[in-house]
């Protein structure tokens, strides 16, 4: 392996001193550090899977066992693809290190449960074998394979993809749960005639929080995604500022530009909670966003990558012809990531000017 | 750790008054520390060995050119090799016997280096001492920077850089203050804690003569907090002896905490420039095991001929804090301290963070050498994933650089932009090999940047 070698060391083959039997036969010889912390990628990439958890068992609970096939197809074809894939170009297996599971997971997470099996088969493999394995594997994608599923989905099957089945408990609000029209969708649709109630979207931000909303298998509770990403921090595997600074921004936005030409309504307060709440917000923030090998490295790039999904997010909620805009807010900002980390280097210690 | 430092910072912020500041910088790792083994044993002086080896090139700078030949008698503390230059130092013979042979020896760098072989008579014959200076205190500190050059001293830390040349600053670059660096937040390493904590009143001492050489205005001895000790036992002689002009500093316990710009950072909150020297800031810092070598040779006109060494990690049976003459084979060490050559997959010299495996266990202690550690076979092999971009070299590099991204730009050969991110700060203190989740060896990589373009740049400066 190229990196074991020793550029600056050539064991020595001549031993002068009395260096008897009690010499080890063969000593390893390695660059420092000799320690090592135990954490590898795969326990980071098995703590996602956990975090994810909790959000699965929120899509059981609102969409019924059919949401937990989805995703176990969804694992399934992403782990196959990615295994097929290694074997075709007689690489070495890297299924073990569990990212296939995580994108899996977040396939399924981002389709409704009323799709037909194969597509989500098809969706995950699209995300491995094209966004995934196409540019070298783990760490070589420039795009979050995930997302790039959901696009394709979006992009090949539309309709299936926005038809929304209600939850296994109706709706427990003044928005009617048993149509098939997200909380976004008919917050614009309300927003758009005129018929907009402060009042019964306020009624519904309770259920927005847990869950109980149309959507897709892994995004509508708040609650839920929320465990998951306080796991996430504790373990120090996602930054606080990305999900923070896309959130607050989805949040302020909405707020200043709430479309009621008043701040302090009540309207003009329910507003940006709902915007927040309804919705991929949280499963884009907490989950993709924080993607490692789609964000920028740098901490200031962090925040500005967080800052520009918010900023597009928003824009494409309030402007744009479809009511969720977080899967493509993320993926648009994916592709500044290069130009991000460039202009976003960390001040090296010692940049001072001389005291001469 | 980021909880540990809030408190610490809320600490301060809200400390009463006797409540000691707590100092730090930016970045770094916490490594185990296991030094729970040798940090309450004494240091025992360690029988020299019947045939020592002793390198010509023990510091940063020109070789010393051997004064001695095969057959010659030297003395205990005779010099063997003089100075080969200003940034050099001589070697002294640290045991009385006959030269066996000059030659190219097995040095811990890894290559052959010119040393002069002893054989040991055991009558340990002291060479006619350099003379003491014992009324250091009305010397003029050109004397005392003499007497140091003399005796051979170095930076016994790690680095190895040749102390008369710290403590002759140029005209143009007043120092104002000096730092003992007595952190030594290399796990396993106890050699300066015990050094410390045995000969506080003779480490004092030392700092007292490096301040009066330099004039340095402040002094602050920095020491991390997991040495409550010898903080305690320095603080109460401090007091005890009216010596105001001395302040503790303690450490937040933080690899790399001793690192020479780290420190200046946590203690007066200076940057050395990029590229610079700790002079260009005022500053000078001078090692805990370096000041009492001073101490040794001001007052008694020994020169560096031996030093505390710590032998641990899990291949040893009994771990120690030993005191060494340099150019014994560490193999002597090993073999006393219980070491099993059947379970033993890698020796290191130095902590291990920054220690050099060894290859072969025949390569003498020298003056750098703060410990020699052995690691059994429960290290476990490392496999590497690819990089994920998580970004946590970043914040554990203590200078801030970005060490994944210049890591893929040597493993594509682009040392050009290697250097533009600033590759050439690195001081390779491992932090971010550390924590790497993906394993990748970083370090080796760095260091064969910095390997390529420092050859690039003197070919370049040949072929001008």
């Amino acid at each position: 392996m190229t990196n074991e070698q020793q550029p600056k060391k050539e064991p020595s083959d001549v031993n002068p001193s009395a260096a008897d039997s009690t010499t080890p036969e063969l000593l390893q010889l390695t660059a420092a550090p000799h320690l090592r912390q135990t954490e590898s990628v795969s326990h980071i990439m098995l703590w996602v899977v956990m975090a994810l958890l909790p959000s699965l068992a929120a899509g059981v609970i609102f969409f019924g066992l059919r949401a937990l096939l989805l995703t176990a197809v969804s694992v399934a074809a992403a782990v196959v693809t990615e295994w097929a894939v290694v074997k075709f170009l007689k690489r070495s297996v890297t299924i073990g290190d569990l990212s296939a599971v995580v994108t899996g997971l977040l396939v399924a997470f981002n389709v409704p449960s009323t799709v037909p099996w194969w597509m989500v088969a098809i969706g995950s493999s699209f995300a491995i074998g094209v966004a995934k394995m196409t540019f070298g594997g783990l760490g070589a994608n420039f795009i979050n394979p995930a997302l790039a599923g959901r696009a394709f989905l979006m992009a090949a099957y539309p309709s299936a993809m926005t038809r929304f089945g209600p939850t296994a408990f109706g709706s427990l609000s003044g928005i009617d749960g048993m149509s098939s029209a997200t909380p976004l969708a008919q917050f614009k649709a309300a927003m758009a005639d005129g018929s907009f109630q402060a009042l019964d979207f306020q009624d519904a931000l309770s259920d927005l929080f847990i869950g109980n909303v149309g959507g897709c298998i892994g995004e509508t509770s708040a609650l839920a995604l929320l465990i998951g990403g306080v796991v996430l921090l504790y373990k120090r595997i996602i930054p606080l500022r990305i999900p923070l600074v896309y959130i607050g921004t989805v949040f302020l936005l909405s707020w200043i530009f709430n479309g009621t030409d008043a701040h302090l309504t009540t309207s003009a307060i329910i507003i940006p909670f709902y915007q927040i709440l309804a919705g991929g917000l949280f499963l884009g923030a907490i989950f993709m966003a924080t993607d490692m090998v789609t964000s920028p490295i740098t901490p200031a790039g962090r925040i500005v990558f967080a800052a520009g999904c918010g900023a597009l997010t928003f824009i494409i909620r309030k402007f744009g012809g479809y009511p969720e805009g977080v899967s493509y807010s993320i993926l648009i900002m994916n592709l500044f990531v290069p130009l991000i980390e460039r202009s976003t280097r960390p001040k090296m210690y010692g940049k001072v000017k001389r005291r001469d | 750790m980021v909880e540990k430092h809030f408190i610490a910072v809320c600490a301060n912020l809200f400390q009463e008054k006797n409540v000691p500041r707590r100092y730090t910088f930016k970045g770094g790792v916490h490594p185990p520390a296991s030094k729970n083994r040798t940090e309450r044993l004494p240091i025992e002086p360690f029988p020299a060995p019947k045939k020592l080896i002793i390198p010509l090139s023990q510091h940063i700078g020109a070789p010393a050119k051997p004064v001695v030949k095969r057959g010659d008698r030297v003395l205990l503390g005779q010099v063997v090799g003089e100075g080969g230059g200003f940034v050099s130092a001589p070697v002294h013979s640290s045991v009385s016997g006959s030269v066996l042979s000059v030659g190219p020896f097995a040095h811990p760098v890894g290559r052959q280096i010119i040393s002069v072989e002893i054989e040991n008579d055991e009558k340990d014959e002291t060479a006619a001492l350099t003379a003491p200076i014992k009324a250091w205190r009305d010397a003029a500190p050109q004397e005392l920077v003499q007497l140091i050059q003399a005796a051979g001293i170095v930076g016994m830390g790690g680095a190895g850089f040749p102390t008369h040349v710290k403590l002759s600053p140029p005209s143009n670059k007043p120092i104002d203050v000096l730092i003992i660096n007595g952190a030594e937040c290399e796990p396993f390493l106890t050699a300066d804690h015990l050094l410390v904590l045995e000969r506080t009143e003779n480490f004092i001492e030392g700092v007292l003569i490096l301040k009066k050489i330099l004039n340095a205005k402040k002094c602050y001895i920095g020491i991390e907090e997991n040495k409550p000790d010898a903080i305690k036992r320095i603080v109460s002689l401090l007091h005890n002896a009216r010596l105001r002009e001395i302040r503790v500093c303690t450490l937040i316990t933080k690899y790399p905490q001793g690192g020479e710009k780290q420190l200046i950072r946590a203690i007066t909150g200076r940057e050395v420039p990029s590229g610079g020297l700790p002079m260009d800031v005022g500053c000078v810092v001078q090692n805990v095991g370096t000041t009492v070598a001073v101490f040794d040779a001001v007052n008694r006109g020994i020169p560096l001929y031996e030093r505390v060494v710590t032998v641990a990690g899990p291949g040893v049976g009994s771990p120690k804090n030993l005191r060494v003459r340099i150019g014994t084979p560490i193999i002597f060490l090993l073999e006393a301290c219980g070491f099993d050559p059947t379970s033993v997959k890698k020796i290191i010299m130095g902590g291990p963070m920054m220690g050099l495996a060894l290859s072969d266990v025949s390569v003498p202690v020298i003056k750098t050498t703060s410990g020699v550690l052995a690691v059994d076979a429960t290290t476990p092999a490392l496999r590497t994933y690819p990089c994920i971009n998580c970004g946590r070299c970043i914040n554990a590099c203590p200078i801030n650089l970005v060490p994944s991204r210049i890591v893929k730009y040597i493993e594509k050969e682009n040392y050009q932009a290697a250097e533009e991110w600033n590759v050439m700060d690195c001081m390779e203190c491992g932090s971010c090999a550390y924590v790497c989740p993906a394993k990748i060896n970083l370090v080796h990589w760095l260091k064969l940047g910095k390997y390529h373009i420092q050859a690039s740049h003197a070919a370049a400066a040949a072929g001008k």
